[in-house]
């Protein structure tokens, strides 16, 4: 078991109160697992992704706890966490386009990276060039400004930094999200081919695209409002999901194929709640076609078979039936 | 209705604008009424160009667009304002669209003050409802708000009656789903189906090819300013013809077909080198501008050999 996140709740501090963002996760990913994170905005995926490396100034880790290869995760202890931080933990950041210096030469920034966590340069550098040709890079973007490369390239470049240390767990949040849908592909190749090859243990990849994560991830965990609703394989969220909300969300998505004048799709109605106050028991009922009385109760996130959960009691019925 | 005739657009581009882009080249088409034309292209192929020449928020460089036969370079003044009378667009970002002080009445009140000052305010009240009710919002749920207690499917919606109000015929599109969530985005698309079967046209400017294939029954495929390929929606993607689009409906990702089995079916070349190899070409060189739109079966057309 590579991570072990147990009954974990983050929330944003506001004027209005506490935004729960994250309340209650609990799940395990395994060595070798490629783990995506599903849902719409704001429902606090990025938040669950971000407060396994770095709490920012509005988040406060309210209850829980998280495990890395054994060893328990000081998350919200700002300086604690260096230890961890792109050694063990790395994260490909949601703006990762964005989150290169322009005024270094991408070189240069490698170097000044390693030196400021007290790695001498020179004993990785040939594995940072090694890696950056296996995406496809000449040696010589080390010598170019990030101005000077595509969105896919900076996008492989980072990519590339993030797991230079052979990170236990890689979060990768919304990475292919801004990119053309070829470039999106290669990238999203580049991550399973990064966990062929042991770059990365395992991998958390954000993002609100399913069909992406059909495609790359090995089990799927789909939130709705800062709630866990249901983890599976990812064949298996996609043929049989048992929560109302993924089959919802699934049945929404147009595929190329499915086309208006032969079947129409229909989207969810309403809106999730908001997190500020949100309702008690199950979060989705108000927009559940299933909803009854039971779920003004929450659900617990039950295992219904080996490896798939879910939150809703109607799933869970299903199954005693 | 609307048709381009070989059209260009260039930018220019570097220092005193000694360099020049070629944005759009010689791309011709038509939308006719009741009709979902969609335009699709990556990043940086002069898809949102060609949007914002037909509505006139861009001069063409070379080749000319006419809306019933009238060249929309040479409308001023009234005729001008006819034209957007028949003519509008929305958007990418629904939140940037609207001014933020302004509550969504006065949105509608501007438009009226411009285009409807006889109506009295009961007609103009029950004509405003009707076009809220058209694009499934509840005219007091949405009125009296300002732009940030509105959600981007209920926004988006209001542009859409907004153009509505004024019976346009034609609908330019741009991207107008891709800031929303999975859930809502597909109403906002059923809603241009719906309004297509009323008899508008609708130019739909897309990056997602899924998106496309659902809504519009011709397609077109835009590579660096030049279309490729187009034709029937279902020809284009049933059977594409360039290499470019095969590669693009290969790298589509499914939900129940793993890459490389569409890769195989569609016969697509490998999609990591395409896009290395784009990377090292910054500049398509002039010389593979030869390739022509070729007829390649009833409704389908494909530049071959401009890879």
């Amino acid at each position: 078991m590579s991570l072990r996140v147990d009954d974990l709740a983050v929330y944003y501090q506001s004027l209005r109160g506490d935004v729960k963002a994250v309340d209650g996760a609990t799940f395990q990913i395994s060595d070798g697992e490629i783990m995506g994170l599903a849902g719409e905005s704001g429902c606090g995926k990025s938040t669950l992704g971000k407060s396994l490396i770095r709490f920012d100034a509005r988040m406060r880790h309210v209850a829980g706890s998280v495990e890395l290869d054994g060893r328990k995760l000081p998350i919200s202890d700002d300086s604690k966490m260096n230890a961890f931080r792109f050694k063990e933990v790395s994260i490909i950041p949601q703006y990762a386009l964005s989150a290169l210096n322009p005024t270094r030469r991408i070189g240069t920034m490698a170097t000044e990276l390693l030196r400021s966590r007290n790695i001498e340069p020179d004993t990785v550098l040939p594995e940072f060039k090694r890696r950056l040709k296996l995406v496809g890079l000449d040696q010589d973007v080390l010598d170019r400004f990030p101005i000077e490369l595509s969105g896919g390239m900076k996008q492989r470049v980072v990519m590339v930094l993030s797991s230079l240390l052979d990170p236990s767990l890689l979060i990768a949040d919304e990475v292919t999200s801004a990119l053309d849908v070829s470039t999106q592909r290669a990238v999203s190749e580049l991550l399973v081919e990064f966990r062929d090859r042991g770059f990365v243990k395992s991998m958390i990849v954000i993002t609100h695209d399913l069909s992406v994560l059909y495609q790359i991830a090995d089990t799927i965990l789909i939130m709705y409002a800062g709630k866990l609703a249901e983890k599976a394989p990812a064949e298996t969220v996609v043929t049989s999901p048992r929560h109302p909300y993924t089959q919802l969300l699934l049945s929404s998505l147009p595929e190329v194929g499915v086309r208006y004048a032969e079947k129409r799709l229909s989207g969810i109605p309403g809106r999730p709640p908001p997190l500020i106050d949100p309702p008690t028991g199950c979060r989705f009922k108000t927009r559940c076609p299933l909803a009854f009385a039971k779920c003004d109760e929450e659900p617990p996130f039950a295992s219904l078979e080996p490896g798939h959960l879910a939150a809703c009691w109607k799933a869970e019925k299903a199954e005693a039936a | 209705m609307l048709e381009l005739d070989t059209c260009c657009k260039s930018y220019r581009t570097g220092a005193f604008g000694s360099g020049e882009l070629l944005a759009v080249r010689d791309v011709s088409f038509a939308v006719t009424p009741g009709e979902v034309v969609s335009l699709i292209g990556e990043s940086g192929s002069g898809k949102s160009t060609i949007g914002k020449m037909i509505l006139r928020l861009m001069p063409t460089s070379r080749g000319s667009i006419t809306f019933d036969g009238m060249d929309i370079s040479t409308l001023t003044g009234r005729k001008l304002k006819e034209y957007y009378a028949d003519v509008q667009g929305v958007f990418q970002d629904p939140f940037s669209s609207y001014n933020p002080i302004f509550k969504a009445s006065h949105v509608f009140a501007m438009l009226r003050n411009e285009y409807f000052a006889g109506l009295s305010s009961s007609e103009w009240n029950a004509k405003l409802e009707r076009s809220l009710e058209a694009v499934s919002l509840n005219p007091g749920d949405v009125l009296n708000k300002y732009p940030h207690q509105l959600s981007g499917g209920q926004l988006q919606r209001m542009l859409i009656a907004r153009a509505l109000l004024l019976q346009i015929r034609l609908l330019v599109a741009d991207e107008i789903i891709s800031m929303l969530d999975a859930s809502t985005r597909i109403d906002v698309l059923n809603l241009l189906g719906d309004l297509k079967a009323r008899g508008l046209g609708i130019l739909f400017i897309t990056h997602d090819l899924s998106l496309g294939n659902y809504i519009s029954e011709r397609t077109m495929i835009l590579r660096r300013g030049r279309i490729v390929e187009m034709g029937a929606t279902e020809k284009v993607f049933g059977n594409p013809l360039h290499p470019y689009t095969k590669m693009l409906i290969a790298s589509v990702p499914h939900l129940h077909k793993k890459w490389d089995q569409i890769e195989r079916e569609v016969g697509a070349s490998d999609v990591l080198e395409h896009v290395l190899r784009e990377e090292r070409t910054d500049e398509p060189g002039d010389g593979n501008g030869v390739a022509r739109l070729e007829q390649a079966e009833l409704d389908h057309f494909v530049a071959l050999g401009s890879d």
